[in-house]
């Protein structure tokens, strides 16, 4: 159990400077995501954390103590990672026992830890097999195991679902969120799947090139993201954007129609207008809201719902549909979203503009 | 019916001209590399006054050769040189060359491509030009017509280093990090975890190896002065000058020579044929 802090990070490799002094505090037990695009930093950020990085300016403290300088072996953390990491040429019992390699407990000890660790984990049926007789889920099990069995202070996930089939990743999330539940140990879990942060995280946070975003938890930035590059991440499908020109207090939307502009717009003269697909259905009249036609171009049916996408001014709108009603390619469709469900961003900074 | 008919008549219609004259080349080839043998097997069963006589098959096959040899306590002790000289060399090249090849291939430090770089060069200096500063080195200290003077060119080499730094390349660095964090040490790292994942290279370095020292003959040649100390190569070609040459001796001698090459190659025929394609040099 532990907090770790974070101050002013920095990472550079020569001249690259690939972090860009960030500052994030994780509370005790709380299961933190960290999010974005290939390359923005977040898992150099996570191997910073753990020691297998060096910093290159900036602090990290875990449980208080500053640990910049501390080897992997004595910051008590234990990581998962991508491919799993464990050693084809041992057993799995001898995987996990790997973890309790710097313990003082005797050999017999040991032994009880594995077993109740692989116990926990169903896996003690597999403790004399070697790796390459385990299926993908198995293997990253073993991994987990190992990081489990010394008890650490906290478990660094480094895109640890990601070499799995979609639905061993759905099963495996589920295993380690409850795992989390049960051990209560503070987990720093890095991936590039928003999906994977959404239903995983206490806490998101949202990395781009080196910086972070937005720290908040998956419903705070579904319903306030403060960018468009976070609003455009967070949720699937992606965020519909709508151009706009700020006129005499009105949206000229150059999909047609108008909105009502709020006093935050008066300076800005261009606007995004964003709506969620799942917002845009073809059901409801809301004279105030947002109402877009065109001809539908793809039809996606998911069986609870619809996605529907219609052309509309040379931009392609995806929204939803009720899982009955579907209609059908080339059909002419209407969509509204009520005006209460609109996010506006600046579209010169891609800033978020007012609070809805 | 068809379908079964058609593919039946594979195989036939898969011997093409191209193939025949393949077949051909490996057999002429085949031929080749093995009448020496032949003859080394043939002479080896035949007395010292039939040796001229070139017969494959012996008009009066004897053993006499192989008990007289054998029962010559100087083979018996080339015999054990060779078995000394090679299984140390090999155990040391295993040793040092994987682990000069892991640091190269693992860590990252200032001067690590000029060390790689000076490592590789010394592949392309001749054993000839070598000869002379080993022998000056090893008189200076004293190493000349001893064991140390027949290995310590051999400790360690070049192609051991980069054959074992490609391979170390080849294991993903989520193995070292994970064993790091979980608190071994970075020998034991090496030792316990690299090292498992690289058997397939150390077998094919340990073959290639031995196998090289085993049938050593120049270097231990010129550094040995004493007959005690030869290696089976070296002595097996002192019956050559002794008096006139001994035929029959030396290929008695050279037959039971091959033995641990070719009962190190049954056994491991799978490794050096990998090994082979895997360094895709030398043999």
């Amino acid at each position: 159990m532990a907090t770790i802090e974070i101050d002013r990070l920095v990472k550079a490799y020569g001249r690259t400077t690939v972090v860009h002094g960030i500052d994030l505090a994780i509370q005790d037990g709380e299961f933190v995501v960290l999010v974005g695009p290939s390359g923005c930093g977040k898992s150099t950020t996570l191997r910073m954390i753990a020691g297998l990085e060096e910093i290159t300016g900036g602090q990290i403290r875990i449980d208080g103590r500053v640990v910049n300088d501390l080897q992997p072996k004595e910051r008590n953390i234990a990581m998962v990672f991508q491919n799993y990491a464990i050693y084809p040429h041992v057993t799995v019992a001898d995987n996990i026992a790997f973890g309790l390699y710097r313990s003082k407990l005797s050999k017999s000890q040991k032994r009880a830890r594995v077993a109740q660790v692989a116990e926990t984990l169903g896996l003690t049926h597999l403790l004399e097999r070697r790796p390459s007789a385990l299926s993908g889920g198995q293997r990253q099990r073993v991994a987990i195991g190992r990081a489990m069995v010394r008890d650490p202070s906290a478990f660094l996930f480094d895109e640890p679902l990601s070499n799995l089939d979609a639905q061993l990743r759905t099963q495996m999330r589920i295993e380690i969120k409850r795992l989390h539940h049960r051990l209560g140990t503070t987990s720093v879990f890095v991936t590039h799947d928003q999906v994977e942060a959404m239903t995983m995280a206490d806490r998101i946070v949202v990395m781009r090139e080196g910086r972070i975003l937005q720290v908040g938890s998956p419903l705070e930035l579904y319903e306030s993201p403060v960018d468009v590059f976070t609003a455009r991440f967070i949720g699937s499908p992606t965020m519909n954007l709508l151009p706009g020109a700020v006129r005499n207090n009105r949206i000229e939307l150059s999909a047609g129609g108008s909105l009502p502009a709020t006093a935050t717009m008066a300076t800005t003269p261009e606007v995004l207008v964003g709506v969620r697909p799942q917002d845009l259905m073809p059901t409801g009249s809301d004279a105030a809201g947002l109402t877009l036609s065109g001809a539908v171009v793809v039809v996606e049916t998911l069986g609870s719902e619809t996605l529907v996408h219609i052309e509309n001014d040379g931009q392609t709108i995806i929204g939803s549909a009720p899982g009955r009603l579907i209609p059908k390619v080339g059909e002419h469709l209407t969509l509204h979203a009520p005006v209460d469900r609109l996010y506006y961003f600046d579209k010169a900074t891609e800033k978020a503009l007012a609070a809805r | 019916m068809k379908d079964t008919a058609s593919s039946q008549a594979l195989p036939m219609a898969r011997v093409r001209p191209g193939r025949i004259i393949t077949w051909t080349l490996l057999f002429i080839g085949g031929v080749i590399m093995v009448t020496p043998l032949l003859f080394m097997l043939s002479t080896s069963l035949k007395d010292a006054s039939q040796v001229y006589d070139l017969r494959v098959i012996p008009a009066a096959p004897t053993l006499d050769n192989y008990i007289e040899i054998l029962s010559d306590g100087r083979f018996t002790r080339w015999f054990i040189n060779s078995t000394i000289v090679a299984i140390i060399v090999t155990l040391s090249n295993v040793f040092f060359d994987s682990l000069v090849g892991y640091t190269l291939a693992k860590f990252r430090f200032r001067g690590r491509y000029i060390v790689f770089i000076a490592i590789l060069s010394t592949l392309m200096i001749p054993t000839e030009m070598l000869v002379l500063p080993w022998y000056l080195m090893a008189s200076q200290f004293g190493w000349i017509d001893s064991y140390w003077g027949i290995m310590f060119p051999g400790m360690m080499t070049a192609f051991g280093t980069f054959l074992m730094k490609q391979f170390f390349e080849s294991v993903p660095d989520d193995f070292l990090e994970a064993a790091r964090i979980d608190g071994l040490n970075e020998f034991t790292i090496w030792w316990k975890i690299a090292m498992p994942l690289v058997t397939p290279a150390l077998s094919a370095l340990a073959i290639f190896t031995f196998l090289g020292n085993w049938t050593a003959f120049f270097w231990p040649l010129i550094v040995t002065t004493s007959a005690e100390l030869y290696t089976l190569p070296v002595g097996l070609s002192s019956f050559a000058v002794e008096q006139s040459v001994q035929w029959e001796k030396i290929m008695t001698g050279a037959s039971i020579a091959t033995l641990p090459t070719l009962i190190i190659f049954l056994f491991l025929q799978r490794y050096i044929v990998r090994g082979v394609m895997l360094a895709g040099l030398k043999g």
